[in-house]
């Protein structure tokens, strides 16, 4: 990434905003693996969407293309959506229980 | 030079504000390292013309998203017991950090290799005369008008849900809310 940052004095290419979006993802995958706070998990679930989303603009500059923005304009409202039933839903499973919001307590279907 | 400089800011700002949301105990102060994340990538946005993006991005998702997080963090109480609460998963943070490792080389070396094919998908141009905002709406309103509308029966759908969703069950059991719901939100957690 060091090598792709330094490589050209000039405008940042493609290449260097796909690698932001690379790690931006993993750091959002890998807090999703990592953390038990439903609702932390939720959070590196967003960082997943904005660096897809950072890829969307990209391709877009990259191919001259208006159809990457209006692809993660639609992707914002299914976000806000997404995000109005999962703590919906968040709420309404901690709401009875009074362990503390982590994933493991809601583990009914495990046996 | 100058482009160069708003990408490294943006950058910083976003993988600084993502490896504070992995770090922080408090779900407080990951949700603000959110913000902070979000900002950054709003900044990266305006470095690649995307203007009413990143004003979306800051109003939508800084300003809506996240805020709806702290109301829910708030709501259940702030929970910084997540490292005392016992390991149900053995290696679970080992796994996490190999998993994650192996995602971020495999997209980087995707991202190096060149597999866009350069056709257009005939949307628009993004380059040319009128401002971004002219163009992105011209498209949405022309040519993903349907999508656009399909939006709206989303977004109602999503409300309707919420209430129900949020809404206390007067009886304990039997009513839509109660039993099928946790079991069903526990296959995905699991």
């Amino acid at each position: 990434m060091v090598g792709v940052l330094l490589g050209a004095i000039g405008k940042p290419n493609a290449a260097a905003y796909l690698a932001v979006a690379a790690v931006l993802f993993t750091m959002g995958a890998t807090g999703l693996l990592l953390k038990r706070n439903v609702l932390v998990m939720f959070m590196c679930l967003e960082l997943m969407l904005n660096a897809v989303n950072l890829t969307f603009v990209t391709f877009s500059r990259e191919l001259n293309d208006i159809g990457g923005q209006v692809i993660v304009f639609f992707s914002m409202v299914v976000a806000a959506a997404e995000v109005v039933v999962g703590l919906g839903i968040i709420v309404s499973i901690f709401r009875r229980r009074k362990i503390g919001a982590t994933a493991d307590s809601a583990s009914l279907l495990k046996g | 030079m100058a482009e160069w400089l708003v990408f490294a800011a943006g950058t910083l700002l976003a993988l600084i504000g993502a490896a504070g949301v992995l770090t922080m105990r408090n779900p407080v102060h990951a949700a603000l390292f959110l913000i902070q994340t979000l900002f950054g990538v709003a900044v990266l946005f305006v470095s690649l013309q995307a203007h009413f993006l990143a004003a979306v991005q800051i109003i939508v998702y800084a300003g809506a998203i996240v805020v709806l997080f702290l109301f829910v963090i708030m709501l259940l109480g702030v929970d910084k017991d997540e490292a005392k609460a016992p390991e149900v998963l053995k290696g679970q943070r080992v796994m996490a950090a190999v998993l994650g490792g192996i995602a971020l080389v495999e997209l980087l070396l995707i991202s190096r290799v060149n597999v866009a094919t350069g056709a257009r998908a005939g949307s628009g141009a993004l380059d040319g005369a009128g401002t971004n905002v002219e163009k992105l709406s011209e498209a949405v309103f022309t040519k993903f008008l349907f999508p656009f509308e399909i939006t709206s029966i989303l977004l109602v759908i999503a409300v309707v849900g919420a209430v129900l969703l949020s809404r206390k069950p007067k009886a304990l059991d039997g009513s839509v809310g109660s039993s099928g719901l946790v079991s069903g939100s526990a296959g995905g957690a699991a």
